[in-house]
């Protein structure tokens, strides 16, 4: 439980992080959107022994969280805590894949400890993206992105409640799980049954609360519609970081410029 | 069960994502319609509640380890296929984004895996009419039981199966399968006895929840019909998808069908190997397609890397820019950071 406690105040501090004010977070939310996403897909799109390539993808985080002001020492913090998770869905290559494939004068690097390596850069950078995503959009900015382009009104309303009420639901499931840590001892009294009722009584309320928040916003007069503080505007500034963005991804991915470096550097050391 | 964007390939994701995001649109549509508008908040908030509801953990009997409520099912239940489908759809956009948990890439692929096979599969086809209008207790929970194996054995089939079409993972297709379906056997079945011991407790503290859902032509139900018309479309864009890109890209899934066949430990699942390669003659959309081809890319693979070292030098230098780039905007936006 400690885990997700954990996750949860990790929640808040990246909420905390998307109200910032900087260049990176006053970009449109589509601008960033857009190049996130094929940021990532530029990335995954590589041969599945690809290393050299990947690595110039590194310039975009690189770039980022300096400009957006996101604490280098806690986006590491989070990555380095999903490791085990990318070394789980990688380890199986160097097990099924042994032909060598690479040699470094006397060693030789099997096939599958190559795409090992390449697993794990794809993951660092996929999640890197992600995170970088939220924590200069906010979850608010990536739904109204989402709504403008055509994405149902009706799921949009419904994943920003969803986020609104994820904080007020989980602090009462934590109090719930504290007070019957409390009153149990051992394995006593963690079963399922008293899991149910514990879950049916928090279910109950949850529906009650429901349908207040419901009358409430409608005597507020809502109509299906969120309203924000800054209005979106796709200025001539997140085109060009659309488009900056998205055509260096494109070079990234058509010359393999590490490759080029070192062909160059090698070259002119005898 | 989430996926994450490192195993899987822009052509199965972006497959998955159509398939997922035309999902998305037509519960949209079917809610709007059809339910109250009572139900929108009610979703956003079950929504949160189904968070809520995986901070609190119980003791597995028998095991000693904890876990906790998956949900899927459970949303199904209480709010309809339709409904219940964009709330899991949502609770996983959160994870993707603020846990990492799964990627955003492979999102539709989640949305598919742990959203379709609930609602539309496991929930109107094996739940309803097991624990049916008459419902008793030994019926909701035999019914939710059945229920979620089903709906996590196949959605842990799909997985499989996406992840090795996007062949970056090394793993054996068979070897992958005999590892994941009985792992999701076990969960399956926790799952469904815990979805049964919250919907039977709130069966008898608040029966009207659950007759909501029963009462008549209730606003939720799905027919058969259109259970089979979204399943065809759904194969048919993979199928699609995924041809396209075997056959332009001979280093991802035959290559990887080709290490399976050819790898000696395997020998033994020939036989299962041919069963299911027959099965895919009759009913694939490529019947000439062959499970087990040679594999063209294999032999070149070796010589491309001949200029390891001036790639290593090439890849150090990049890493070592990136970080001094980083490192010079961070003196160059004081107070921040």
């Amino acid at each position: 439980m400690a885990g997700i406690a954990g996750a949860f105040t990790n929640l808040d501090v990246l909420d905390l992080l998307s109200t910032g004010d900087t260049a990176a977070h006053r970009l449109d939310p589509r601008a960033k959107l857009v190049t996130v996403l094929l940021f990532i897909v530029s990335v995954v799109s590589f041969d599945r022994y690809e290393i050299s390539g990947l690595l110039p993808y590194f310039f975009f985080p690189a770039v980022m969280i300096p400009l957006a002001g996101i604490p280098p020492r806690y986006l590491l913090g989070k990555c380095l805590a999903l490791l085990p998770l990318a070394l789980l869905i990688g380890a199986f290559n160097p097990l099924f894949d042994r032909q060598p494939l690479v040699f470094l004068g006397p060693v030789a690097l099997s096939g599958g400890m190559v795409s090992f390596l390449s697993i794990l850069i794809r993951f660092s950078l996929t999640v890197l993206a992600a995170f970088i995503l939220v924590a200069v959009t906010g979850f608010t900015g990536v739904c109204l992105a989402l709504e403008r382009f055509r994405v149902p009104r009706v799921f949009c309303v419904q994943l920003m409640l969803l986020y609104r009420y994820i904080f007020v639901l989980s602090g009462e499931a934590s109090r719930m799980a504290r007070a019957r840590e409390m009153r149990s001892r051992g394995p006593k009294g963690t079963g399922i049954r008293v899991f149910g009722s514990l879950v049916g009584h928090l279910l109950l309320r949850t529906w009650d609360r429901a349908q207040r928040v419901h009358m409430a916003m409608l005597s507020r007069g809502f109509t299906g519609e969120f309203h924000i503080r800054r209005p979106l505007k796709f200025t001539a500034q997140d085109a060009a970081f659309t488009f900056g963005w998205c055509s260096l991804f494109l070079l990234f991915r058509l010359v393999d410029l590490p490759r080029l470096a070192g062909s160059l550097l090698t070259g002119v050391l005898p | 069960m989430h996926m994450a964007d490192a195993l899987i390939s822009p052509a199965v994701g972006g497959a998955m994502w159509a398939v997922s995001a035309a999902t998305v649109a037509w519960c949209s549509k079917k809610v709007k319609e059809d339910l109250d508008e009572r139900k929108v908040p009610l979703m956003g908030v079950l929504g949160a509640f189904v968070f809520a509801a995986m901070m609190i953990n119980f003791t597995i009997p028998g095991t000693g380890s904890s876990g906790h409520l998956g949900g899927g099912l459970l949303l199904a239940v209480l709010l309809g296929p339709h409904a219940a489908f964009l709330v899991i759809a949502s609770i996983l956009v959160v994870q993707a984004l603020f846990f990492a948990d799964g990627g955003l890439l492979a999102l539709g692929c989640n949305i598919f895996n742990l959203g379709f096979f609930p609602a539309f599969f496991a929930y109107p086809l094996i739940y309803k009419p097991i624990a049916g209008k008459k419902a008793t207790a030994t019926r909701l929970t035999l019914g939710a039981v059945l229920a979620a194996v089903a709906g996590l054995q196949l959605g842990a089939f799909s997985v499989v199966l996406e992840t090795t079409l996007s062949g970056i993972t090394a793993l054996p297709f068979t070897t992958f399968v005999l590892l994941m379906q009985p792992i999701h056997l076990a969960i399956g079945l926790v799952e469904g006895v815990v979805t049964a011991s919250v919907v039977s407790f709130v069966w008898k503290a608040n029966p009207q929840i659950l007759e909501g859902r029963f009462a008549g032509a209730s606003p939720g139900s799905v027919q058969l019909k259109h259970v089979a018309l979204a399943l065809l479309l759904a194969a048919l864009l993979t199928g699609g998808f995924v041809s396209w890109f075997a056959s332009s890209n001979p280093d991802g899934l035959e290559w990887a069908t080709e290490r399976t066949a050819g790898t000696s430990e395997l020998a033994g699942t020939d036989a299962l190997h041919s069963l299911m390669a027959q099965i895919q003659e009759k009913t694939a959309f490529l019947p000439d397609y062959s499970f087990a081809s040679p594999a063209p890319g294999a032999s070149g693979e070796s010589g491309r890397l001949g200029t390891t070292v001036s790639g290593i030098a090439g890849g150090l230098i990049t890493l070592a820019l990136a970080f001094l780039t980083g490192l010079v905007l961070k003196k160059r936006l004081p107070g921040r950071g």
